[in-house]
């Protein structure tokens, strides 16, 4: 397995036998939750490259989903196209968006582009109140996607649901790792580390600072299209500013910039909450208590993560396999799975960039 | 090359990742199987595991509630005044038997989170109905999934009139007044007491509000509306608003709002020295939740305000018996097991709905028969439930599942609702007149618990 491309493709089909292992040993409500975590997966992942790879904050990709979501629901209730075109248009519609933000926010940074993408989370979702009769005001739009025939009517909908989030949370991420690993990611992570030095080795800075908005925001189109169909509504109270700050919390959670970091993330915002609820309620804690215990543990494994391992889970799991002498977790290596600290050192890089560019 | 070792043992670590990965959400499977479903018979004697959810001794039923999050303040109260009324009933011999067991989960009133929390509940911990969703968009999110899996879906809490269709939606019922017919009765009010007088519109930008605004047309003559002004419940800016109605020189202002806009619309009146008659909505009226919110406000302000002065003059409807009636049997009751069950939380408008609406569904399970399946839950509800806690009697029928069908007029003074003249009823078709209701409401039963 020499071709990175062969081994990047080995393991997402391994990723697909687990989920349709674990989806038929589970029981239907697991299925669900499997379909939430990949819907989170494919967004976070688009999030990690942006944040992670290109350097750039996002506080609005929760407003990339709604887009991708509407999109789904409209063309879904007007036009009645298959799914798999209804998902490719709202993965479009979404990047186009993105590729606006993006332009705007090339020439912004830090704090300032974390305020226009805040603004852009924050403020989208009203246009469904100012545009009630077409977006369905508060209330949302119903979404009607029924499995395909040949499964049979007794196959259940969560497995299909799980089937289908999975495959598109694979193949974003089997992209978004190839991309990570091309000329693409290279000017990227050139462009992340020293903005002037990247200009000087010849790569278009804003061109790639748009490029990976427009790929970030076309994973969360993606995340939300699935949403849309799982969910089975869309509506303005599903993608509060939340669920922006949910999705760059899980990356971070995860480990910034790494693809592993998303599956993470996606596991502990799904299902972390669960779990406290049950841990809360099994104890016979008073509701007032017992509601607000699943907050409580969000922020204490977010705060022991950071405390613990810098570097996301998946930092942590590189630094154990390291501690147990898994020499394949070295982080020499220069795909997604590197992390900022040592790559930034990574000089050889450059050259094959400058001859790539231009 | 150098990097080749390293990505041929790559190969395992990853494999061994992904595993532990999946391993995490395998362990999270708690292995709940489906539990039986029975058949339904009714008539033998012993007490049978006669659908999802129900066991020889218990009754498991769940629910989506707004914990935490922009709805918790006021609305949490519910679903524990609900939990305090079954224990209440479970402590004095369940349901046939039975004890019922009350598990209502956070979702934050985000419909994301209610689609999955419902699922866990059906799909997972195999409620045998879904009791009293807490929301309208949040709700809407699960009404087709719950109707496709044929889970009761009773009593939901929101007056969105979305919940009656039976057609297409036979599983979920209705269970307050809707705001098609309690904006009406407000609007019936207002063309015979406010005659003459200019009529301001303020109401939330959304079913709630619409729904009102649509009863309240079918009764005010189109032109005695100076003014019609909506808010978002996410901006509080609601100032230039109420500029406006004061610039119409509205002098009755009808408000469909929650309770933060009633307080804001007050306050931003008395800014601006404009002080119109108030009516406000069911919904944004509770005195003691409106005194708290505007002194809270006034204060942030940097004012003094006394709530109680400000809310006084309030016109307002109910439809379950007032607060401050100790007289009233009902309010005695719920007043007892709320002393007895859920004593930290303050007796108000939202404990007495999460108790009456407990009460009615032990009403449809005690009709729905000794081993009820979920169909006979369904069906006892459409053959109709006596009148309860509510004012007025309910609509339920095969070919109506909307609730409450009727409140009376109210008006606040010393923070305190007193019932104006006799209850009112009337149906959410413009035509339908808005009549009184001449039957007075039974008292509750001595026991507490309805009689089959």
């Amino acid at each position: 397995m020499r071709s990175p491309l062969l081994r990047i493709l080995g393991v997402a089909l391994l990723g697909a036998a687990i989920v349709v292992i674990l989806s038929i040993k589970l029981n239907a409500f697991r299925d669900y939750q499997i379909a939430e975590i990949a819907v989170y997966v494919t967004a976070i992942a688009g999030l990690t490259v942006l944040t992670g790879l290109s350097g750039q904050i996002s506080l609005g990709n929760g407003a990339f989903m709604a887009i991708g979501a509407y999109t789904t629901a409209l063309m879904l209730a007007h036009l009645g196209w298959p799914f798999v075109a209804v998902l490719v248009v709202a993965g479009i519609v979404s990047a186009a968006t993105g590729a606006i933000v993006g332009v705007a926010a090339a020439r912004l940074h830090g704090p300032y582009l974390a305020g226009v993408t805040l603004m852009l989370g924050v403020a989208l979702p009203f246009l469904a109140f100012v545009y009630p009769s077409t977006l369905g005001g508060d209330q949302g739009l119903n979404v009607v996607y029924t499995q395909p025939a040949f499964l049979g009517a007794n196959f259940p909908l969560t497995r299909w649901q799980a089937w289908v989030s999975s495959a598109v949370a694979l193949v974003v991420l089997v992209l978004l790792a190839n991309l990570g690993r091309s000329r693409v990611g290279r000017n990227w992570r050139a462009v992340r580390d020293d903005e002037v030095a990247a200009a000087l080795a010849g790569i278009n800075v804003a061109q790639a600072r748009v490029l990976a908005f427009v790929v970030s925001a076309a994973c969360a189109g993606l995340a939300g299209a699935l949403l849309a169909v799982i969910t089975a509504l869309v509506a303005p109270g599903a993608f509060t500013i939340t669920l922006s700050i949910a999705l760059l919390t899980g990356a971070v959670i995860g480990g910034l910039g790494t693809l592993f970091g998303a599956i993470w993330g996606s596991l502990v915002i799904v299902l972390v909450p669960v779990y406290a609820t049950d841990v809360a309620t099994s104890h016979g804690l008073s509701t007032a208590v017992a509601s607000n215990i699943p907050i409580a543990a969000y922020g204490v494994v977010l705060i022991l993560v950071m405390l613990i391992f810098p570097q996301g889970i998946q930092g942590g799991v590189l630094y154990l396999l390291r501690l147990l002498g898994i020499s394949a977790a070295r982080p020499s290596h220069e795909a997604s799975t590197a992390d900022a600290m040592p790559s930034a050192g990574e000089t050889p890089a450059r050259p094959h960039e400058k001859e790539g560019t231009q | 090359m150098k990097r080749s070792r390293s990505q041929r043992l790559r190969v395992p670590a990853i494999a061994v990742i992904a595993t532990a990965a999946l391993a995490v959400a395998a362990c999270s499977s708690s292995s709940s199987s489906g539990s039986s479903t029975g058949s339904g018979s009714s008539s033998s004697a012993a007490l049978t595991a006669s659908a999802p959810g129900i066991t020889a001794t218990t009754i498991t039923i769940g629910s989506h509630q707004p914990l935490t999050g922009p709805a918790a303040p006021g609305y949490s109260e519910i679903a524990p005044a609900s939990a305090a009324y079954f224990a209440y009933v479970n402590a004095h011999g369940g349901v046939n038997g039975r004890k019922i067991v009350y598990k209502y989960l956070d979702d934050a009133y985000n419909p994301t989170t209610t689609a999955s929390v419902v699922r866990q509940l059906v799909l997972q911990d195999n409620v045998y109905a879904i009791f009293d969703g807490l929301g309208t968009p949040t709700h809407l999110a699960v009404e087709s999934f719950l109707n496709a899996q044929k889970v009761p879906d009773v009593f939901v809490a929101s007056g969105c009139d979305c919940w009656n269709q039976p057609a297409t939606d036979p599983e979920t019922f209705g269970w307050q007044l809707d705001y098609v017919r309690e904006g009406k009765i407000l609007g019936q009010y207002i063309a015979q007491h406010f005659a003459g007088k200019k009529i301001g519109y303020f109401y939330q930008d959304d079913e709630f509000g619409m729904d009102g605004v649509k009863g309240l047309d079918m009764e005010i003559p189109k032109s005695m509306v100076v003014a019609r002004q909506t808010y978002v419940p996410t901006n509080v800016n609601i100032g230039p608003a109420v500029a406006a109605l004061h610039a119409a020189g509205a002098q009755v202002v009808v408000s469909f709002s929650i309770p933060a806009f009633t307080a804001l619309l007050k306050l931003n009146g008395l800014k601006l020295g404009y002080s119109p008659t108030l009516v406000v909505s069911n919904v944004g009226s509770d005195p003691i939740t409106l005194s708290g919110l505007l002194e809270a406000y006034a204060k942030q302000g940097g004012a003094t305000v006394n709530g109680n002065q400000l809310t006084a003059g309030i016109i307002t409807d109910g439809y379950l018996p007032t607060l401050g009636d100790a007289s009233n049997s009902w309010i005695a009751l719920f007043k007892k097991v709320h002393d007895t069950y859920d004593a930290k939380a303050p007796f108000d408008g939202n404990v007495l709905y999460g108790e009456a609406v407990a009460y009615t569904f032990v009403q449809a399970m005690l009709k729905a028969g000794r081993n009820p399946t979920r169909a006979d839950l369904v069906n006892a509800i459409n053959a109709g439930l006596p009148q309860g806690p509510a004012v007025a009697p309910y609509a339920y029928s095969s070919t109506d599942h909307a609730g409450v069908t009727g409140a009376y007029i109210g008006v606040i003074n010393n923070g305190v609702e007193t019932q104006e003249g006799s209850v009112l009823t009337t149906d959410t078709s413009a035509s339908g007149a808005v009549t009184t209701v001449t039957a007075t409401q039974q008292a509750a039963p001595a026991s507490g618990i309805p009689s089959p």
